[in-house]
């Protein structure tokens, strides 16, 4: 799936590094707990979230993850756009709420596991 | 480059600024990228030094880390002035943390950080006096 597949499903605005939403990805993760992302997730390349923080960016930088989908039309502050810009990271943020963003995106293919 | 004599470059982690914490693990990922080792590797280095980093604000309140880059291996040292580990085989159990509420709030003290540095290293050795500080030595493998 393309990450502009994931903005379209989502109905969710690309916030930073438009150029790269037509990359494809294959699997994704939800979680508000970086810790957990860091300690059980391998090869994800999107990370859905709540949370919005600075650590947000710097854990999908480390994963190598592509995207990153911030639920409930949260929005990143201008640092974490920069910062996501570094690495070349798509910000998207749709008024989904975690649960039904993670189905929606299951549902239209994406895996727990990187194929 | 030859064993005895590694690159070497050293890191001050500040301790007074929560969202700053991993800017030393970004800098030591592009040194690896930029030196060419497999992305496996450079993955495996950056989250245990960006999970030794995020400890090293939490409860150390900042301190130094350097990285020593043989041909055969990795290794990060992390050495903070911090209170010590009273006890360094709870620490290393899954889901202990003793990190304040504050921090679970931003994502983090689940108590999966000294545990996470072990599973993506090859070595972790922990050197900890109770009120004097924490010495934490990272080795990583690369690929062949």
């Amino acid at each position: 799936m393309k990450i502009s597949e994931i903005a379209t499903l989502l109905d969710a605005k690309v916030l930073c590094c438009e150029e790269s939403i037509s990359h494809e990805v294959h699997s994704a993760c939800g979680s508000d707990m970086m810790s957990d992302v860091l300690a059980y997730v391998k090869n994800q390349a999107v990370l859905l979230t709540g949370l919005v923080n600075p650590q947000v960016i710097r854990t999908a930088m480390m994963m190598d993850m592509r995207c990153i989908v911030f639920v409930r039309d949260k929005n990143p502050s201008d640092e974490m756009i920069e910062l996501a810009k570094e690495a070349d990271i798509v910000l998207l943020s749709s008024p989904k709420r975690m649960f039904d963003a993670c189905g929606i995106l299951y549902s239209g293919g994406l895996c727990p596991n990187e194929v | 480059m030859d064993n005895s004599t590694p690159l070497t470059y050293s890191f001050t982690v500040h301790g007074d600024d929560f969202s700053s914490a991993g800017e030393a693990s970004v800098q030591v990922k592009k040194i690896l990228r930029s030196i060419g080792f497999d992305a496996d590797t450079i993955r495996r280095v950056s989250i245990a030094m960006y999970e030794a980093e995020i400890n090293m604000v939490i409860h150390a309140g900042g301190g130094v880390a350097d990285l020593y880059v043989y041909p055969d291996r990795i290794v990060i040292v992390l050495t903070d002035k911090g209170p010590g580990i009273a006890d360094i085989g709870l620490a290393m159990s899954e889901g202990y943390s003793t990190a304040p509420d504050n921090i679970r709030s931003l994502g983090f003290g689940a108590g999966m950080g000294l545990p996470n540095i072990k599973r993506y290293s090859d070595n972790l050795d922990i050197d900890s006096k109770l009120g004097e500080g924490t010495k934490l030595t990272i080795t990583v493998i690369p690929q062949r």
